[in-house]
């Protein structure tokens, strides 16, 4: 798709095509965006069909999630407490976006601080999902996985902490990639829980997310836990899946779980056996201890990450100056939403004195487990495939006030995180009409696999087309 | 004061380094314009991550191996969460678990004389936090201005167990810790904020007070008697000493409390998962090789090789700079006249003058022990020429030239004995009658006579010769 749009771009016009963009956001009831770079981004425009010239995502505009530094556009993290930070330099993404011609036409909506699976925790109001609007698009990425669902940006780069990505990206029914940790470069991505979140994109097609893979993976010395890697995923996307194994772990089935999401998973891996690929039943016994060690480490990390932000340099700030606790915890106690405080006070005691071995260490040894879970399974198996979320896109409101059976959705998808493996979801059909995601994973730096069978999947069956059908 | 127990942190700024700790940024920002030596790393900006400066651990292992520490097989930072301005992002990038060397000793002349060992507990690296300027005193301030240009700094934490007994052995401790920092190369102890220290002060059977914001090593000697006093006073009236930490007020010279141990902070150590535990055993062999000759073996060469007393070895290893000039001269000359003229009398000029060892040529120096040696000039001569050299400038000739400052010859000294014998007729007969001592009576008249000109250990033999002659 990205491929192809470039061609028409280089033939048309960036600007043209970035003023319709732009028009179809204006009439959007969906509020994916907090901040449109309007003016920079029809420069940049102008500038390209100047002088087109040839890169990797050459004239294609994308759009950001609001915790990803952009130079000179306000980054927020849909938070009040950032209202009004601009941050003087780019990420590392970003750079390479840019240094690729990528086009930065905004950023979009997201739960506070990535806290939340509903993108309804923003300071801006929710995202509605362009499949019924009554529902929320998933999070936190929410407002990423809208804007390409709804064709108001053709790609978008979103952050995965515990499912940040592949959740909208199921809710909205598009392909969202979590890659391996330390494969691209945290650099400039405000940190919400540090050890488990990746940069990672939201498309239409498995070959898109393959190529802006390949942009903005790789090496970067800014960042001590990125790793070098082997570039042009796009390239081994191509290929047949015959001889691989897959593995079905029991404990993501059942219980809980929508039985039209898992329909729709059954059959995508019987759409798997059918292109020679081979499955098995596998077991990944820790599963039910990694919500509640994710939860710990995730607030715990938050708890530190967030302390950063007193409005002292940046930022929301309120009232009269008085002295420095006050002024400080009167900021915080108004810039921060209720979820973001909520985790705030929960990390902050899960690492107090007298607390720590009890929780935090805990959790530690809990993830050391689950990643050897997956250590095991993957060496019987290539990839494991499983939903992306135990159900489709729920109500607005629905599950904000309970935020138990909230944090309880994203099930399926913190393991991945606390294993630091890749996993992808992409579109494997509906449920009453709500789209449903596959989730597949593979071992540490295979994305190179993973997108293989992602795309030989997405290439067998027809959901990837379908899109909603929005005012 | 054998009931005084004393421990220290001391945070060593490693600005010899060219870098910050976790950036980029340079780290000469001492003379420049608040705020001028910042980047988002080191402000803590939203989405910055910190990249280890190597060379800051090496720094630290060196410094490390020096203090005869363990130094760790693998390394790891953590974060201590708190909230202050001076610390942009929240919390300190320090360690915890797993510091880079522990289990170490400096050994010191204790109070008694007698060599003492002073265990090194941890050494640990950290970065510093920014300055703040109050407008006035710390709790009457108006306002607080705060200069980043110091945050991300590269510290050394070096804690000592308890084993101080006494404020002077404190400051000797410092003393030593200091000169081993400059041998080392890893620190200036000129620059601002180069060396903080915290003690812990207890009497015998009382509870452990924190003492912090000692800021040089002069000072620590007055803060913790200020504190013992105080906790004296407090025993003697049946008052307890409670658990706290205070503050210490260099201006008024004085502690204040600004802490109980109920409002003692829970820093929340936890692991600092942007930087990635780092391997340093294979480090440590390389960074042994390289390390200089240290105060300690010095002293020790300088003693047998040279021949020199022990205080003269000492004091001439106390510094390098001293140590390297005196090697300089005494390669050139006479090993032990050069040691008495350096350790004894250049330093002492010096000292009063409040100059460095860079204020003198080791050229002249070596010409005056030259000129000593071949005894072209008395000591008294030498001793003006260094005054002379350190006040108005010149070289030793020249100025023992203009100065007709030159050893008298005999004859001109004998001339000048007989005058004097003559002179002093009834400090000849108290000579005679037993008083030894009356002879420098004489003597100094001599030197009156010759203007100093006259070897006094000469002019001693003379006038003896000259008196016996007489009464024969």
């Amino acid at each position: 798709m990205l491929t192809q749009l470039k061609e028409e771009i280089l033939s048309g016009s960036a600007e043209e095509y970035l003023h319709k963009i732009f028009e179809r956001i204006e009439r959007s009831r969906l509020n994916a965006f907090t901040t449109l770079a309007r003016e920079s981004a029809l420069e940049a425009a102008r500038e390209f069909d100047a002088r087109p010239w040839k890169g990797a995502l050459a004239g294609i505009p994308i759009a950001i999630k609001d915790n990803i530094c952009t130079k000179g556009i306000e980054t927020t993290c849909s938070s009040r407490i950032l209202r009004g930070f601009v941050p003087p330099y780019d990420a590392h993404v970003i750079e390479r976006l840019k240094a690729e011609g990528a086009i930065i036409m905004g950023k979009t909506n997201m739960d506070e601080f990535a806290m939340g699976t509903s993108t309804e925790t923003s300071c801006f109001g929710p995202t509605r999902n362009p499949w019924d609007l009554e529902r929320v698009p998933g999070g936190s990425s929410g407002g990423s996985a809208a804007a390409v669902a709804a064709g108001e940006a053709p790609c978008a780069l979103g952050s995965d902490t515990g499912g940040s990505v592949r959740c909208p990206a199921s809710f909205c029914g598009i392909v969202g990639l979590k890659p391996t940790y330390g494969l691209v470069s945290r650099y400039g991505l405000i940190a919400y829980a540090n050890s488990l979140e990746q940069i990672g994109p939201l498309t239409k097609t498995v070959e898109d997310a393959a190529l802006l893979l390949d942009v903005i993976g790789g090496h970067d010395p800014r960042d001590s836990t990125s790793v070098a890697s082997e570039k042009n995923y796009l390239n081994s996307i191509f290929g047949d899946v015959r001889g691989t194994r897959i593995g079905v772990p029991q404990e993501y089935f059942g219980e809980g779980v929508d039985p039209g999401v898992e329909r729709a998973v059954w059959d995508a891996i019987s759409v798997l056996e059918g292109l020679g690929a081979s499955w098995k039943m596998i077991s990944l016994p820790h599963t039910k201890y990694a919500l509640p060690a994710y939860y710990i480490i995730a607030m715990s990390e938050a708890s530190s990450n967030l302390a950063r932000f007193d409005g002292l340099r940046y930022g929301l700030r309120v009232g009269e100056d008085r002295d420095w606790h006050t002024t400080f915890s009167e900021i915080r106690a108004m810039g921060f939403g209720k979820e973001t405080k909520r985790r705030i006070l929960l990390g902050t005691y899960a690492l107090s004195a007298g607390y720590y071995g009890r929780y935090y260490l805990k959790a530690l040894k809990v993830r050391t487990l689950i990643r050897r879970d997956f250590e095991h399974a993957l060496k019987e198996v290539d990839i494991i495939a499983s939903p992306t979320m135990p159900f489709p896109a729920f109500r607005i409101g629905e599950r904000i006030t309970d935020p138990l059976s909230l944090y309880m959705s994203d099930v399926f998808t913190v393991p991945i995180n606390l294993a630091g493996i890749p996993a992808i979801s992409l579109p494997c059909g509906f449920s009453d009409g709500l789209p449903v995601g596959l989730q597949l994973m593979s071992r540490p730096f295979e994305e190179g696999l993973l997108l293989r069978v992602a795309n030989a999947y997405e290439k067998a069956t027809p959901y990837h087309l379908r899109s909603p059908e929005v005012v | 004061m054998d009931d005084v127990i004393i421990g220290l942190e001391i945070h060593v700024q490693l600005n010899k380094l060219r870098s910050k700790m976790f950036c980029g940024c340079s780290t000469s920002y001492h003379d420049a314009p608040p705020n001028t030596h910042t980047c988002p790393v080191c402000l803590g900006l939203p989405g910055s991550l910190p990249v280890l400066n190597r060379r800051a651990v090496e720094f630290g292992i060196k410094v490390a191996l020096a203090l005869n520490c363990r130094i760790a097989e693998e390394t790891m930072f953590y974060r201590k969460n708190y909230y202050y301005p001076d610390l942009p992002k929240g919390f300190q990038i320090s360690q915890y678990d797993y510091p880079l060397a522990t289990g170490g000793h400096v050994l010191i002349k204790g109070d008694d004389g007698q060599e003492r060992r002073i265990r090194i507990t941890r050494v640990h690296m950290e970065e510093d936090p920014g300055r703040l300027v109050h407008a006035g005193t710390i709790d009457k301030a108006k306002y607080t201005l705060v200069d980043y240009n110091r945050c991300g700094m590269p510290l050394l934490e070096v804690v000592t167990e308890p084993d101080l007994r006494s404020p002077k052995e404190a400051r000797l401790f410092l003393d030593k810790l200091r000169t081993i920092l400059e041998y080392l190369d890893v620190f200036d102890g000129n620059l601002e904020g180069a060396l903080r220290v915290d003690s812990n002060v207890s009497l015998a059977g009382g509870d452990r007070v924190e003492v912090k914001n000692i800021s040089s090593h002069k000072g620590v000697e007055k803060a913790l008697s200020y504190e013992i006093t105080r906790q004296r006073n407090l025993k003697r009236r049946g008052i307890e000493v409670v658990q706290e930490t205070r503050h210490y007020d260099e201006l008024r010279g004085v502690t204040v409390s600004i802490r109980t141990k109920e409002e003692a902070h829970d820093y929340r150590y936890f692991p600092e998962m942007d930087l990635v535990p780092l391997r340093i055993a294979d480090w440590v062999p390389r960074i042994k090789a390289e390390l200089p000759e240290l105060p300690d073996a010095k002293r020790e060469r300088f003693r047998e090789q040279y021949g020199i007393t022990d205080d003269h070895a000492k004091s001439l290893t106390s510094e390098i700079k001293v140590a390297d000039f005196y090697e300089w001269v005494a390669a050139r000359s006479d090993p032990k006249l050069a040691a008495v003229w350096i350790a004894d009398v250049l330093k002492g000029e010096l000292n009063y003058r409040d100059l460095t060892i860079d204020s003198f040529s080791r050229d002249h120096m070596l010409e005056i022990v030259r000129m000593l040696s071949e005894r072209e000039i008395t000591d008294e001569i030498a001793v003006t020429l260094i005054r002379t050299i350190l006040d108005r400038g010149g070289s030793p000739r020249e100025i023992a030239e203009s100065m007709g400052l030159k050893r008298a010859d005999d004859d001109y000294v004998v001339q000048a004995v007989r005058e004097a014998v003559a002179d002093s007729q009834e400090a000849v007969r108290d000579y005679l009658s037993g008083n030894a001592r009356a002879i420098n009576y004489i003597v100094g008249q001599v030197m009156k006579r010759t203007k100093g000109r006259a070897d006094p250990s000469v002019a001693h033999r003379l006038v003896k010769e000259e008196i016996e002659r007489q009464s024969s």
